[in-house]
């Protein structure tokens, strides 16, 4: 089987922040190719610069150092190929449901006619069950149905990347579960390439086809595993042996960037320590 | 509270009745309380006309002058706060929206607001004498400043995430200007149209009072001069009556043009 081929490309990425004390280095000579149909996990310590490795990609970041590119084009602006999810959901509180979903169908860069903006707007209600909400405002709609909204907005305009920054973040336990549970059936039923950010060990093994474990800061690329299960699955991988064992794995490398970022936060304790040592 | 009824922590009035009963219980008491005061022997009765005193010059004045009275001064009130709150909203985004602008406009802001527009009364008939153009340019002045405020603080909330969501649905500058930031403006615009009236209101009754034939300010001044304390009375009621009619029809319309919004004040 001949692999699939590349969409995004980042290229010895590296980020600068201006700070008081002179430039910090957030994210520094990352590398990564991101295959068609791939959906790939970015987990790191909160804070590490995972989130402005998206925001490259999402064309709101311009790296400092090397690039990413898109089908081999470098990214200069945000667009309509790339549809973002953000941990804050970003629902227009001033539109209805539909409103909200055909927003980027009334756009010039995507304009659809009435009819078709309707039959859109109501594949995807119905896809994310959102169809008796039509007409709501957001502020009616619980943390679950806005993220599930976000969603449906951001696949109406048929983009060819979903980028997610901690969607699921801000849900609680069994909505988290819902939604991931939700994405893979969008997913199964319209492929897209996805690029996922998240703290979570098993949201990450549960969605995504590969890993990446990135350093505390600044964010490198630590380790990329395989997630050894295909694609449709269920909640039962959950019991896959190879679950936990990947679990145990991920976590423990996971952990140790948290140390490694606690010791950059604390040179005090760290040099106690070492005297205690 | 009985089944199927939510247990509501602040005591709310259900039945129409007992809703106007609680609408009208504190203008009784008013009333009430005027009479007792007249009572009580403690302030001359010469020096507090009778509520029914003061309705039947009411009654009177409608028949004369009054109607033209409430007709210059609200017309007044539209056009300054028209124009005033016109000129505040583009001003204030660009405020509220540039941080560039913002540094070197809100001082100037701060100053200008700082003064009340009564002060610069004697000023204005100086240079526009005591014609409609002077009181037009107090409203205005006092409108703009009240309104340019209250875009600035809410221009500054919007929350750059809705920009940012737009961008990546593919919305180009026009398109965010027109289907995001617009729409996040309008509460702030009709915010700035409730403060703008109510200072509006003080300050042109300030400005008739100094020069004016006709308004309420007008009518209340020449009372004065004639110690008519009834025609006193009814100005400033028919004052506090029209601007809280402006302000009720103003949230009327806010609640249904922004009925997506968590909470309508």
């Amino acid at each position: 089987m001949t692999e699939a081929r590349v969409r995004i490309r980042f290229e010895n990425v590296g980020i600068d922040f201006p700070t008081a004390a002179g430039p910090m280095r957030v994210v520094d000579g990352v590398s990564l190719d991101v295959r068609q149909g791939e959906f790939v996990s970015i987990i790191g310590p909160s804070g590490c610069g995972k989130t402005t490795l998206m925001n490259v990609v999402g064309g709101f970041v311009k790296p400092s150092r090397g690039q990413v590119l898109l089908d081999g084009k470098s990214v200069e602006s945000p667009g309509p190929d790339r549809g973002v999810i953000f941990q804050e959901y970003g629902v227009f509180p001033w539109l209805t449901v539909r409103g909200n979903i055909e927003f980027g169908l009334r756009l010039a860069a995507n304009r659809r006619h009435a009819k078709q903006r309707s039959e859109i707007a109501a594949r995807y209600m119905a896809l994310m069950g959102l169809a008796d909400f039509a007409e709501h405002f957001p502020k009616h709609l619980s943390g679950g149905m806005r993220q599930r909204l976000a969603l449906a907005r951001a696949y109406a305009v048929q983009p060819e990347f979903l980028l997610m920054d901690e969607p699921f973040g801000a849900l609680d336990a069994q909505t988290r579960t819902a939604m991931q549970n939700l994405l893979l059936q969008v997913l199964a039923a319209e492929g897209k390439t996805v690029l996922l950010i998240t703290h979570s060990v098993d949201e990450a093994i549960y969605l995504s086809s590969r890993i990446v474990v990135v350093t505390a800061r600044p964010a490198r690329v630590r380790t990329v595993i395989d997630v050894p299960f295909g694609y449709p699955r269920d909640e039962s991988v959950h019991e896959d042996p190879r679950f936990a064992a990947l679990r145990a794995q991920v976590r423990a490398l996971v952990m140790e960037e948290y140390e490694a970022q606690a010791r950059q936060a604390r040179p005090t304790q760290r040099s106690v320590r070492a005297v205690v040592d | 509270m009985v089944n199927g009824t939510f247990i509501t922590l602040k005591p709310q009035a259900n039945n129409p009745f007992s809703r106007a009963a609680l609408v009208a219980a504190p203008w009784l008491a008013i009333l009430v309380l005027w009479y007792a005061v007249r009572a009580s022997g403690l302030v001359n009765p010469a020096l507090v006309p009778a509520p029914h005193a003061v309705f039947a010059k009411f009654i009177e004045l409608s028949q004369d002058r009054l109607a033209m009275d409430v007709w210059m001064s609200t017309q007044r009130v539209f056009v300054g706060v028209s124009l005033g709150v016109l000129v505040a909203v583009p001003v204030g985004f660009a405020i509220g929206w540039y941080r560039g602008v913002r540094s070197f406009a809100d001082p100037l802001i701060n100053f200008f607001r700082a003064l009340p527009p009564i002060a610069l009364i004697p000023l204005v008939i100086v240079y526009f004498g005591i014609g409609e153009v002077a009181k037009t340019v107090i409203l205005f002045y006092a409108s703009f400043f009240a309104g340019v405020i209250v875009m600035v603080e809410g221009i500054g909330q919007i929350s750059p995430i809705y920009v940012r969501v737009a961008r990546t649905l593919g919305a180009n500058d026009a398109e965010i200007f027109s289907k995001v930031i617009l729409p996040l403006t309008v509460p702030h615009i009709l915010t700035a149209v409730r403060v703008a009236l109510g200072v509006a209101w003080a300050t042109l009754v300030a400005s008739e009072l100094i020069a004016a034939q006709q308004g309420l300010g007008a009518l209340i001044q020449n009372a004065s001069s004639f110690f008519q304390l009834d025609i006193i009375y009814v100005g400033i009621i028919c004052i506090g009556f029209i601007a809280l009619a402006m302000d009720l029809t103003l949230r009327a319309a806010t609640r249904r043009l922004v009925a997506w919004q968590d909470r309508i004040s």
